[in-house]
């Protein structure tokens, strides 16, 4: 490790609502490779944000190669040499490699593109890190890997000083991760300093020389790799005090009947082999880190994505779900996390949301009874104690948390018994949330089954009768609510694969 | 990686040739055979005026795909081309016949015009973030209104052939001797190449694909997006005032409140020629043979027989087939990723 090339020291990060980042210290040597962790939302990307010029910074300072810097966009970060290589590719899939990797700053002859040239540069750049990827090929005709090496490519050849992984190995194949690192450990070798974000425990060992931890917005502490274990950081990363109750034991009895039995799913990539029962009146919540294929395993049991392979059976009886529709026949609710993408319809009002996917019992005729609509939307404002002035007013005047009321109620009117709550408190204000927790717990009570995925480890912990966790896209363990800690679920949604 | 790969030009493995060059291919295979196919079933078709009829209705049809293809590949539209043409058309003429003003300077006036209705377009899409949709259909609206106030709701006559200032009739159909050759052909097939050079090796073509493939990247990459969105929609409202110029030497009489329905055919031509639907594909040769298949189905369905309300069937169900042929395309690609 070298002399230090980047330091952050104190920086502060507000939103609206929530202290993104609270006094984070942060610094990379020359040839390190620097791992940043953290559990969801713990500003991991915030900082790297701010860092780059996305986010502006509301206190603090950033030193780069001595002298203190303040980027405002990623152009001005990339000039200076501080480049990030983003989770999600930023590639243009019609153009070429070489015309991606030189976007904005094209060789010219005259007003003419000089292509040649920069197929050419881009092929060196290629053979200095041992790439073998044609210049000339079409973008979008490359695997995730390969668009991957070229962003890499892209970042070098801005003669980065200082490289930021995000998430790199989220979609790579095991060859593809081994490549990855070797071209790392050749850019540690010629003194880049390095940031790592990831969430695989045994990347992390492998690759990285020191282990940043933030919890929280907060910085927590900096470890050498080497001298530490995967259980030093997990603590470090959940070592919080949960205020609110958890859940001691689960009230469902032990011979409640099976309402939901999985069997083998597979979908898609972030769906592989999972398997799982829902008992009458249960809550099970669904836990692990971003991308562990939850969300994806609730869709494609919702019939909202296909699944390639699987059994479901409902109340014993096998069924075949190739939609929502299929899914809302068989009694399956599903609430969205991105609630106004996929749950409400905003524009609309609240009786009007209320009956959306049972309209078929209030038409009379050919015209819906605008009476028993009505009815229905009061009862359930009243029963689930939703705040809004009259079931006339429009869905998006009120709050999150009552909008979440209607998304239940919706579901509830149309008589559904296994309702799968994706992230319910996602954008929801703490006095909120308490009521949609009370909610769902008397909805147990009165013999719904639930699936809670969420990515709050307080939420599961105090919700969940069972609790499965994920990681990569399978099941990586399942355990009772009575033998459960935030230590336990960390450590299976960081399983070593 | 070859050796001959990396030193390829990379005009013929850029956007629009490698890939889809086999679709443009396809399309030239079918105007050829939709020419044999009428001139085997009707012998009126095969004649030479037939061919220099298509060629006057293939003009301004041909130069509104060039421009229009632009915005298309940015992921968005121009609608007000149609109605734009017979705009500028009407402004222009309405100074050459009445004020006395010198042919050029009509023209001239027309150019420009388009080119400021382009700029309006690029604006409200790019700065103001309006859906490229609605943008142009209101710009489509006002051009309808603005080129009935410029000719003060009659019908512009630019000079015919033979009068004074009739010159510009000459650059579309010239006769030497008796026969008349489509002199026009040839400036359509030079801006083609043109533009398809822009497309292809300069900044705006290059980041005109860039926004219509990922708008969101290209701004990332710190490229002056709002400015390059804006020249599409100018580099489009450029080529309706090209194409109102074709339509004035080519039609006798010019009558406002028409025009609505050419962009459509023009649209139509580049997404038959393999421009895609969402953006970031798409190729100006092509845009124009689209336009070719249009063209021959609309003067070539009368000739067989079939009433020109036929031909609007059938191109609508070519366009479907073109649409589909992309979406297809694209499940495709997305399924081999």
């Amino acid at each position: 490790m070298g002399d230090i090339i980047l330091t952050m020291k104190d920086i502060d990060k507000s939103f609206p609502g929530v202290h993104a980042l609270d006094h984070v210290n942060f610094e990379v040597r020359k040839g390190e490779v620097h791992a940043l962790m953290g559990e969801n939302g713990a500003g991991k990307s915030t900082l790297m944000k701010v860092l780059t010029g996305i986010y502006a910074k509301d206190s603090g300072s950033i030193v780069f190669e001595g002298k203190e810097v303040e980027f405002h966009n990623t152009r001005e970060a990339q000039d200076a040499g501080v480049v990030i290589v983003h989770q999600e590719l930023n590639m243009l899939g019609h153009l070429t490699v070489a015309q991606n990797i030189f976007i904005g700053r094209e060789f010219k002859k005259g007003i003419r593109i000089d292509d040649k040239r920069m197929n050419e540069e881009a092929a060196n750049l290629f053979r200095k890190l041992h790439i073998d990827i044609d210049p000339t090929e079409t973008m979008g005709n490359l695997t995730v890997g390969k668009q991957q090496m070229c962003e890499i490519a892209k970042a070098i050849s801005h003669k980065a000083k200082v490289i930021i992984f995000d998430e790199p190995s989220a979609a790579l194949t095991e060859a593809e991760i081994e490549e990855l690192f070797k071209i790392i450990r050749d850019l540690r070798k010629q003194q880049l300093g390095i940031v790592y974000i990831s969430h695989r425990m045994d990347e992390i060992k492998v690759i990285t020389d020191r282990v940043t931890v933030m919890r929280d917005g907060s910085y927590v502490g900096t470890l050498i790799t080497k001298d530490c274990t995967k259980d030093d950081i997990i603590n470090m990363m959940v070592g919080r005090v949960i205020y609110e109750d958890p859940k001691t034991e689960s009230t469902v009895p032990k011979d409640a009947p099976v309402v939901l039995k999985v069997e083998h799913l597979n979908a898609g990539r972030m769906v592989k082999d999972v398997s799982f029962e829902l008992r009458k009146g249960e809550i099970l919540g669904f836990s692990g880190l971003m991308g562990a294929g939850r969300t994806e395993t609730a869709r494609a049991i919702f019939g909202a994505d296909p699944k390639t392979s699987g059994n479901i059976y409902i109340n014993g009886q096998k069924v075949e779900i190739n939609s929502p529709q299929d899914a809302v026949k068989c009694g399956i609710g599903y609430l969205s996390e991105d609630r106004k993408r996929f749950g409400i319809v905003v524009q609309k009002s609240v009786a009007e949301n209320t009956t959306m996917a049972a309209l078929e019992k209030f038409v009379k005729g050919l015209f819906i009874n605008k009476k028993a609509e009505n009815d229905i939307s009061q009862e359930y404002v009243k029963s689930l104690a939703t705040k809004t002035p009259s079931v006339d007013q429009l869905v998006v005047n009120l709050s999150g948390g009552n909008q979440q009321k209607i998304v239940i109620a919706k579901w509830l009117v149309r008589n559904c018994d296994i309702l799968i709550f994706d992230e319910p408190t996602r954008g929801i204000d703490v006095g909120a949330k308490n009521e949609i927790y009370k909610l769902m717990n008397r909805l147990a009570e009165e013999g719904k089954s639930i699936i809670m995925i969420s990515s709050e480890m307080t939420e599961i912990l105090r919700m969940s009768d069972r609790i499965v966790v994920m990681c990569e896209g399978s099941k990586t363990g399942e355990i009772d609510i009575s033998e459960a800690s935030q230590e336990i679920i960390m450590n299976m949604a960081t399983r070593e694969i | 990686m070859s050796k001959t790969a990396v030193h390829a030009p990379a005009g013929k493995k850029g956007p629009g040739f490698s890939k889809f060059g086999s679709q443009k291919f396809i399309v030239f295979l079918v105007v050829i055979i939709l020419f044999v196919f009428f001139s085997i079933f009707s012998a009126n078709f095969r004649k030479y005026t037939t061919v220099l009829s298509i060629m006057d209705y293939s003009y301004y049809i041909a130069l509104m795909a060039i421009g229009v293809t632009f915005p298309l590949i940015t992921g968005g539209v121009d609608l007000s081309i149609g109605t734009g043409l017979i705009c500028y058309s009407l402004a222009g003429g309405y100074l050459v016949v009445h004020c006395g003003w010198p042919t050029w300077a009509g023209m001239l006036v027309s150019v420009l015009f388009g080119v400021a209705i382009g700029a309006l377009n690029g604006v409200l899409v790019s700065i103001l973030s309006l859906p490229p949709f609605l943008a142009t259909l209101c710009t489509c609206m006002v051009t309808r209104g603005l080129g009935s106030i410029c000719s003060k709701g009659f019908g512009i006559s630019w000079p015919t052939s033979g009068s004074e200032g009739s010159w510009f009739r000459n650059i579309f159909k010239i006769a030497i001797g008796d026969t008349k050759y489509p002199l026009g052909f040839l400036w359509v097939v030079l801006l083609v190449l043109l533009m398809g050079f822009v497309l292809n090796h300069t900044k705006i073509g290059r980041y005109t694909i860039a926004i219509g493939s990922n708008k969101e990247a290209t701004i990332l990459s710190g490229i002056n997006v709002k400015f390059y969105h804006i020249m599409a929609y100018v580099i489009s409202g450029f080529f309706a005032g090209l194409a109102s110029i074709a339509y004035s030497a080519v039609f006798s009489t010019v009558q406002p409140g028409t025009g609505a329905g050419f962009e459509l055919e023009a649209i139509g031509g580049a997404i038959i020629g393999g421009v895609s639907a969402s953006g970031g594909v798409g190729s100006i040769g092509g845009s124009l043979l689209g336009v070719f298949v249009i063209c021959l189905l609309k003067t070539g369905l009368p000739y067989i027989g079939l009433q020109a309300n036929w031909q609007q069937i059938i191109t609508g169900m070519v366009l479907i087939g073109a649409v589909m042929v992309d979406i297809l395309k694209k499940k495709r690609a997305e399924a081999a990723a």
